[in-house]
């Protein structure tokens, strides 16, 4: 539905994107990681069509975007960061407007409009003029304007900034509903939201991308060895012996945050490929001492991503 | 067609929507009310003094409503123009760009001429409405007067081109800058340029002055004024309001190269 390859784009001298290469298949949530300044929104404008790579190809829908910009308009939805509308226009006229313009027939924009706003809840705000709005129904007109003429490829840029938890969690919710027939590109230096919503992370730093795949491949593959965290009641130098000695453990590590009065921290890492779940908790119970937590340690997306980019 | 309309139908919203085209058309018609008032009360005084007085009524020679009240009256206007229609425009790029909003804007589908003409129209509209609302200042004179009508209509026919004119230098400006102050200095600056660089022309040699005299705005609205409609002041504004229309399309699209 979306191929992008080689893409680059100069600012002046600064070299913004450095060949940008992803594809998203059809019904696809895509999620668009990087820090600030690693030239997710760029690539969005590219695809938008609000300007023109430097150089590289990107298709949107089967329409090139520097070919065929209007046809690859009336394909998209777009959100632009901080979702900018005019203040000075009611909900329902803005969304006329936005239908009119996309394309939406004559005679159904008023049934598009109505449907959108139902979608987004956005029927009681109807009449208010969206500059008194609070920001989370921005967001949502935002979000309005970009599915009223009910598009096959949405991109949203930072769709969840600024918004208070309660807020994010509804934008979310809406996201994934959305999800299925549309394609859906979103970007983010949020990690979680990307776990939360998305099926496959391109990510993105310094104009370069540095890793396609899954949340959970990406997990397992920088992860590379499982590790738990284990808490217990002991004496210290016996407790790391005890660990140490079982089958499959390549380290163990003590986290000093309750100082030498018994109870301690350890991190275990097993062998690659070994399974040492079964193993840990016979051991501290037959030696008697209390065992207060054991858990998997998973790296979080988090952690990747700090690996990822540092390692660069 | 129908995204031109739409457009132009938006840009015509926020204009009433917001205080601006409702402090622009009351600070105009407040201003040539003024000078109307101030140019027909004169006339009658002086009117009514020739009346009683044989001896003035020689000295102010040829007295009647066109020459002493209409024509000022279209004077005073356009010159009135050149300082309200930058407030009218200076919104119509340099706001979006500030806003953000020309991104969506522009990643909707339509072209760029289509925004240009619905901003262009929409801002004449509301000048429309301002240049009718003085309509009642002629009203006035045909109720109380013998003024000639054709004088009046070729200087509203006049008042349209110079009123374009500016809207399109204007929506020039605009499009330069998100700064609206910057914009409407712009082309309060450049307007008042235009008005008044024929009055170097006498001291400039014969060529170079004709020049001079030619592309000033003034030299173009004088014979609407007398009731002389000219083609070529109508061919003068045609091509200064494409010659500042197209400059914008240009910018506009220089996005697409700019880095």
């Amino acid at each position: 539905m979306i191929e992008v390859e080689g893409l680059t784009k100069y600012y002046g001298n600064y070299h913004a994107l450095k060949g940008v290469t992803f594809s998203v298949a059809k019904g696809e949530i895509l999620g668009f990681l990087g820090p600030n300044g690693a030239g997710k929104t760029t690539t969005m404008r590219i695809l938008t069509c609000f300007f023109p790579a430097t150089s590289g190809k990107a298709r949107v829908a089967g329409f090139d975007v520097f070919e065929e910009p209007l046809e690859v308009r009336k394909r998209i939805g777009y959100v632009p960061e901080n979702v900018p509308l005019y203040k000075d226009i009611t909900v329902e006229d803005y969304l006329e407007f936005a239908a009119g313009i996309k394309g939406v027939g004559r005679r159904d924009v008023k049934n598009a409009v109505t449907k959108v706003m139902d979608e987004c809840v956005l029927t009681d705000v109807a009449y208010k003029f969206i500059g008194e709005l609070s920001k989370g129904y921005r967001q949502r007109v935002g979000l309005a304007q970009a599915l009223v003429n009910d598009p096959e490829v949405l991109i949203l840029d930072e769709p969840t900034i600024g918004l208070d938890p309660r807020q994010i969690i509804e934008i979310r919710k809406l996201i994934r509903n959305l999800a299925g027939r549309r394609t859906i590109i979103l970007s983010t230096h949020i990690l979680p939201e990307v776990s939360m919503t998305c099926q496959r992370v391109v990510i993105i730093n310094e104009g370069k991308v540095i890793a396609v795949d899954t949340p959970q491949n990406l997990t397992a593959k920088v992860q590379g060895a499982s590790r738990f965290l284990v808490k217990i009641d002991g004496p210290s130098q016996d407790v790391m012996k005890e660990l140490r000695a079982i089958n499959g453990v390549e380290r163990v590590t003590r986290r000093d945050e309750y100082g030498n009065n018994g109870v301690g921290e350890y991190v275990v890492e097993a062998i690659k490929d070994r399974d040492i779940k079964r193993n840990i908790a016979p051991v501290i119970v037959n030696k008697g001492w209390a065992l207060l937590e054991l858990r998997p340690q998973e790296m979080s997306l988090e952690d990747i991503f700090v690996k990822l980019v540092t390692k660069e | 067609m129908r995204n031109f309309y739409l457009i132009f139908k938006k840009e015509l919203k926020s204009y009433f929507a917001s205080p601006i085209a409702y402090v622009v058309i009351t600070m105009f018609l407040i201003l040539t009310g003024y000078f109307f008032y101030n140019s027909f009360a004169l006339f009658s005084t002086i009117s009514f003094q020739a009346t009683v007085n044989p001896m003035l009524a020689k000295q102010v020679g040829l007295l009647n409503l066109t020459e002493s009240v209409v024509r000022p009256l279209f004077g005073n206007i356009s010159v009135i123009l050149l300082l309200m229609v930058p407030l009218l425009t200076m919104r119509l790029f340099s706001e979006e760009k500030k806003s953000g909003t020309i991104e969506l804007l522009l990643t909707y589908p339509v072209t760029d001429m289509q925004v240009l003409l619905g901003k262009f129209l929409s801002c004449m509209a509301v000048f429309a409405i301002m240049i009718v609302l003085t309509a009642l200042y002629p009203v006035l004179l045909i109720v109380f007067g013998q003024p000639e009508t054709g004088p009046i209509l070729t200087g509203y026919i006049g008042l349209f081109f110079v009123g374009a004119s500016f809207v399109s230098l204007g929506i020039f400006a605009s499009s330069l800058t998100e700064n609206q102050i910057i914009a409407a200095t712009v082309a309060f600056g450049l307007l008042l340029l235009f008005w008044m660089i024929s009055f170097s022309a006498s001291l400039a040699g014969q060529t170079f002055g004709d020049i001079l005299s030619y592309i000033s705005i003034t030299t173009h609205f004088e014979g609407f004024a007398k009731g002389v409609v000219d083609t070529e002041d109508i061919v003068y504004y045609l091509l200064f309001i494409t010659l500042f229309l197209f400059l914008t399309l240009r910018i506009l699209e220089s996005k697409k190269w700019r880095g």
